[in-house]
C-alpha cells in the first residue's frame, strides 16, 4: 500500500501513469456530457414556470458545484504538500487553480445568462452569484500570490497557506453572504433551487455533474503532467521525455 | 534572561509600540487615509443629509477596511529586512505568540486610531447617536479581526519586493464577512432594530481569527524568512 503511494508521488512515475489515465477520464466525460446534454436539452420537459430557460442549469449547476469542489481539492492537495512535503501535491494544487477559476467564471456567466429571463436583469446581488464572485477573487488572489515568487519551493508553501486560510473562510463567506442577502430580499430568490425536481429533469443533471467531474479530473491529470515536466525540467527523466518527443517530431 | 509566555508577549508588544512611536508617520498615515476616503463620498456623490446618513455605515466600514489593507504592508516587512525576525524565529517560544503580540501592536497603532476617529466622521454624515455607538462597537470588534486576517497575508508577502496590490487582492476577499457584518450591524441600528445578532457574529469571527490566524501567520513567516 505504502510503496504504491510513494510510487504515485514520484514525478516520473506519475507522469507515465497519468498519460494512460487521461483517455480513461476524458472519453467517459465526453460520453456522459453528451448523454446529459441530450437528456437535459431534448428529453427533459420544459419547466411550467421557467419555460425552456431553466435548461441552463445543466451547465450552471455542474460548474458551480465544481468551482467549490476544485477549491477544496486544491486546499487538500496544498495541505498534503505542506505537511508531508510532497512535491507532486503542490503540483496538483498549482494545476487546480486556473481550472477552478474557469469553472467559477463559467458558473458566473451562466448564472447571469439565466438571470436575464428569470429576474429581467443580468446581475442580482443574489447570495449564490455573490458567493461565486468572491470565490473567483479567492482564486485570483491565490494565483497572483503563486506567480509573485521567484523561488518555486517558497511559492508552493506560501500559496498552500493561503489556500488553507481560504478554505476555512469559504463556509464563513458563504453563510455571511446568505445572511446578508436574507436581510435585503425576501425568499423569492429561492426560485432557483427548485425544492423538488422531477426525475426526468434530475437524471440528466446528475449525469452532467458526473461528466463534468470526470472532465475536471482528466484536465487536471493533463495539467499536472505539464506542471511536473516543467518543474523537473533539469532532471534526467524529464530531459529523456523531452528528447523522445523531439525525436518523434523530427522523424 | 528567562521570560514566561506572558513576559515574551509583553516585551514584543512594548518593543513594537516603541518602534512605531519613533516613526510617527506610520501611525498617522492610515488614519489620514481613512479620513480622506470618508471625505471623498460627499464630494463625489451628494452631500444631502438623509442620503449621507443612509450611506454612512457602508462608507465608514469600507474606509476602515481600506485603511487596514493599506497599513498591512508594514506589519512584518521592517523586521524581515533588518534581521529582527530571524532572531525572533530562533526563540524557544511559540512563534504564534510573537505574531499575536506584533499584530496587537499593529492594531493599536493603525486600527485603534481609525476606531477613535470614526465617530467624529460619522457626525459629519449626520448619523444619530445610538447608531454611532453601534458603529464604534462594531469597529472595535471588527478591526482587530481585519488585522489578524491581514497578518496572514502580510506574513506571506513579507519577503516580496512589491506586495501592495497583491496583498489587497489576497486578503480583501477574506475580509468581506467582517465588512458585511459590521456595516450591516450599523445599518440595522440606524433603522432602529436590534443589532446584537451581527455583533455576536462579529465577536465569533474575532474569536476564530484570534485562535487560527497567529499560527497560520507564523507558518507563513517561516516560509517568507527562508
Amino acid at each position: 500500500m505504502w510503496t504504491w503511494f510513494f510510487q504515485l508521488a514520484s514525478p516520473p512515475h506519475f507522469y507515465r501513469m497519468a498519460a494512460s489515465l487521461v483517455p480513461w477520464l476524458l472519453w467517459p466525460a465526453l460520453l456522459l456530457i453528451l448523454v446529459g446534454a441530450w437528456g437535459g436539452l431534448v428529453l427533459a420537459p420544459a419547466d411550467y414556470q421557467q419555460g425552456e430557460g431553466y435548461r441552463i442549469i445543466y451547465v450552471h449547476v455542474p460548474s458551480s458545484y465544481l468551482s467549490m469542489m476544485v477549491y477544496v481539492t486544491m486546499a487538500v492537495a496544498a495541505g498534503i504538500g505542506l505537511i508531508w512535503r510532497i512535491k507532486l501535491a503542490h503540483a496538483v494544487a498549482a494545476s487546480c487553480a486556473p481550472v477552478g477559476a474557469t469553472f467559477t467564471a463559467a458558473a458566473l456567466i451562466t448564472g447571469m445568462l439565466w438571470g436575464k429571463p428569470m429576474w429581467g436583469t443580468y446581475w442580482q446581488w443574489e447570495p449564490r452569484l455573490t458567493s461565486e464572485l468572491i470565490l473567483l477573487f479567492l482564486y485570483f488572489g491565490y494565483m497572483s500570490l503563486r506567480s509573485a515568487f521567484n523561488d518555486l519551493n517558497q511559492s508552493d508553501r506560501a500559496s498552500a497557506v493561503l489556500a488553507l486560510a481560504g478554505v476555512v473562510n469559504v463556509p464563513i463567506i458563504h453563510f455571511s453572504v446568505l445572511w446578508w442577502a436574507g436581510l435585503h430580499q425576501g425568499p423569492s430568490i429561492s426560485k432557483i433551487d427548485a425544492p423538488s425536481i422531477a426525475f426526468a429533469m434530475l437524471w440528466p443533471l446528475l449525469v452532467m455533474i458526473l461528466g463534468f467531474t470526470l472532465f475536471f479530473l482528466g484536465i487536471l491529470a493533463m495539467r499536472v503532467r505539464g506542471e511536473v515536466l516543467e518543474r523537473e525540467f533539469h532532471s534526467r527523466w524529464a530531459q529523456d521525455v523531452l528528447r523522445g518527443v523531439s525525436r518523434v517530431e523530427a522523424a | 534572561m528567562n521570560l514566561g509566555l506572558g513576559g515574551l508577549f509583553w516585551v514584543v508588544l512594548q518593543r513594537d509600540l516603541m518602534v512605531a512611536m519613533r516613526r510617527w508617520s506610520d501611525i498617522c498615515n492610515p488614519v489620514i487615509f481613512f479620513v480622506l476616503v470618508v471625505a471623498l463620498f460627499p464630494l463625489a456623490l451628494n452631500p444631502r443629509a438623509e442620503f449621507l446618513r443612509a450611506l454612512a455605515p457602508g462608507v465608514l466600514w469600507i474606509a476602515a477596511l481600506l485603511a487596514a489593507l493599506l497599513s498591512l504592508n508594514q506589519l512584518f516587512r521592517a523586521d524581515i529586512e533588518d534581521g529582527t525576525m530571524e532572531q525572533l524565529l530562533t526563540l524557544p517560544y511559540p512563534l504564534g505568540l510573537v505574531i499575536l503580540a506584533k499584530t496587537l501592536a499593529h492594531w493599536l497603532v493603525t486600527g485603534l486610531p481609525v476606531v477613535v476617529v470614526a465617530p467624529m466622521l460619522a457626525i459629519t454624515y449626520h448619523l444619530p447617536a445610538d447608531a454611532i455607538g453601534i458603529l464604534l462597537l462594531s469597529l472595535l470588534i471588527g478591526t482587530p479581526t481585519l488585522s489578524l486576517l491581514g497578518s496572514i497575508g502580510a506574513a506571506l508577502t513579507a519577503g516580496l519586493r512589491q506586495s501592495g496590490v497583491l496583498l489587497a487582492l489576497m486578503v480583501g476577499p477574506l475580509m468581506l464577512p467582517v465588512l458585511m457584518l459590521g456595516a450591516r450591524a450599523t445599518d440595522i441600528a440606524l433603522s432602529g432594530d436590534d443589532p446584537t445578532g451581527p455583533l455576536y457574529l462579529l465577536g465569533a469571527l474575532l474569536a476564530l481569527a484570534l485562535s487560527l490566524a497567529p499560527p497560520a501567520a507564523a507558518m507563513a513567516i517561516r516560509i517568507s524568512a527562508d
